[in-house]
């Protein structure tokens, strides 16, 4: 019986693990190019208002007589209130003079306190039974399904796909978009393009990561890998990499420590990574960079 | 002569009719015509804020004017992007954007790639030809943000080149270079126009205008005067332009 179990739970862990992986390389490459295109706070907003639509979807499939519970339902939710989060900053910042950072901030907190508000009402509601949805702000591995596993690994791959293929027209828009414009690229389409992939990642990765911290995938990975390359498509795939394997060592820490939320050991997997590429990256880490100016006041200091 | 140029016979490269843009309530441009010869140097020079860039913008579809048409050989210049080839003024990109110099160039061919096609022995050949027109066949290594400003230019230029286009638009081509990048791009602009193409640039410098151009278009807000330097470029047509503030 005990076999058994540990057994179910190796598979399992393995599964969430894999997913993590997808999750987290697909987070990286989006989050490069989303840090190429200087709109990485966007990603703020999107997640924190990820909140109101899980819980509203929990309650409507609870009140449909379902257990609440189910995974494509509650990031369906979440999907349609980070979209509605979206639209909200780009009308502010389109329609008043409201800045984008005032309008990123306004945004995420009035989202995520209306979340927290239905969370709380979904908590009394179930009084003595646990809804789960705690471990939505967090991330948890623990309880998850095989299908679940499945679903956010089939969600990273499916978003790291449609990256790959609009990463010319993105790169451009990013780089200067004047010029992508006169190309025949339509810029406007490729920011609401970007800001779907950020959406999309964000929403697979709030069962393993959890909406607090997915900005921080989105994020570090990508200043991560710039310190060890000027080259975009490096850049990209270094990012990804580094996503992948703190998605992967987190879940897997995680899986082998139950109790210990996944989303900031993964987190904490890549600031080591960031903290790594800082200091010693050959031409653009500090050490590096250090040295250089040393190599230079010598030589100056020789000539003189 | 190839087909294509025999369709272009009459056609003027670029012609605005009626342009007038606003940004928000502020008009910026009025009523501008214009009209370009082929195989002619254009200046479009004017005061700071007589709307020079923006009338190059409108040209480029980058910026929708309120009303008017610009057309390019006849046609909406929508369609006819692959023949036109902008250099945007330096500031407008983020010099710390992790490309190569070699990558700016390659972005000329983007229409060439596609969305999904593999940058090909070919691509890199070509756009290296063009890093050797422009004299930076030694940088394509770098990141862009590690060169001078007058090699930037350059670089964007070469960008344009790769891109084989019939018209050239650029934007304040010689705002801060050095002067040896200033007679290298001025070689390879004659060298496009004694080839049959067609060059518009915005420009600063009255005078170098005679020296570098063959025709002027004078605007400050509507246009002021246009046609070859030796008739358009007058003191009476600056006057007009400037407001009585220039010397020649």
């Amino acid at each position: 019986m005990f076999e058994a179990l540990t057994l179910q739970l190796g598979y399992n862990a393995t599964l969430v693990t894999l997913g993590a992986a997808a999750l987290g390389v697909a987070a990286g490459v989006v989050g490069a190019f989303l840090n190429f295109r200087k709109r990485a706070l966007m990603s703020d907003a999107i997640s924190h208002a990820t909140l109101p639509g899980l819980a509203l979807a929990f309650l409507l499939m609870v009140s449909l007589g379902g257990e609440g519970r189910s995974l494509p339902g509650l990031m369906l939710g979440s999907a349609v209130s980070a979209g509605l989060g979206l639209w909200v900053v780009s009308w502010l910042t389109t329609r008043t003079r409201l800045p984008q950072d005032a309008a990123i901030g306004a945004v995420l907190s009035v989202f995520f306190g209306f979340g927290v508000v239905l969370m709380t009402v979904i908590q009394t509601l179930s009084a003595g039974r646990q809804a789960g949805l705690e471990g939505f702000l967090l991330g948890s591995t623990a309880g998850m399904l095989r299908s679940d596993a499945l679903t956010i690994a089939a969600g990273g791959v499916a978003v790291l796909l449609a990256a790959l293929a609009l990463r010319r027209p993105l790169l451009m828009t990013a780089f200067d978009a004047g010029y992508a414009r006169q190309r025949g690229i339509d810029t406007n389409r490729m920011d609401g393009a970007l800001m779907a992939l950020v959406l999309a990642v964000t929403v697979v990765g709030l069962k393993i990561v959890g909406l607090v911290l997915i900005v921080a995938l989105l994020i570090i990975p990508p200043v991560a890998a710039r310190f060890w390359s000027d080259n975009a498509a490096r850049v990209i795939a270094l990012s990804g990499g580094i996503g992948g394997v703190s998605g992967y060592a987190g879940a897997a820490i995680s899986a082998s420590a139950p109790g210990l939320p996944t989303g900031p050991l993964i987190v904490l997997t890549s600031a080591a990574v960031f903290t790594l590429s800082m200091l010693f990256a050959p031409t653009r880490g500090v050490i590096a960079g250090a040295l250089r100016h040393l190599k230079m006041r010598r030589a100056l200091q020789r000539g003189a | 002569m190839s087909p294509r140029d025999l369709n272009d016979a009459g056609l003027s490269p670029l012609a605005v009719r009626g342009l007038t843009v606003a940004y928000g309530a502020q008009p910026v441009l009025q009523g501008v015509d214009m009209t370009t010869v082929p195989g002619a140097m254009t200046a479009i020079i004017g005061p700071n804020g007589a709307g020079k860039s923006t009338l190059l913008k409108a040209c480029l579809g980058v910026v929708k004017p309120l009303s008017g048409q610009v057309s390019a050989w006849g046609q909406p210049t929508s369609r006819q992007r692959d023949r036109i080839a902008y250099v945007p003024q330096r500031a407008s990109v983020d010099w710390d954007f992790p490309t190569r110099v070699i990558d700016v160039v390659l972005m000329g061919m983007y229409r060439q790639l596609g969305l999904l096609g593999r940058v090909r022995a070919r691509h890199f050949k070509q756009a290296q030809d063009c890093l050797t027109r422009v004299g930076m066949q030694d940088f394509a290594d770098r990141q862009i943000g590690q060169l001078s400003g007058g090699q930037q230019q350059r670089v964007f230029l070469a960008r344009a080149l790769a891109q084989e286009a019939d018209l050239y638009l650029l934007d304040e081509p010689f705002a801060g270079v050095d002067a040896a990048t200033e007679s290298a791009i001025i070689a390879v602009l004659h060298g496009l126009r004694d080839a049959g193409k067609t060059v518009v640039a915005v420009h600063h410098d009255l005078s170098t205008v005679p020296a570098y151009f063959d025709r002027v278009f004078l605007i400050n807000r509507t246009a002021q005067a246009e046609g070859p330097v030796d008739v358009a470029f007058t003191p009476e047509t600056l006057q007009a332009t400037y407001g009585g503030r220039v010397h020649v």
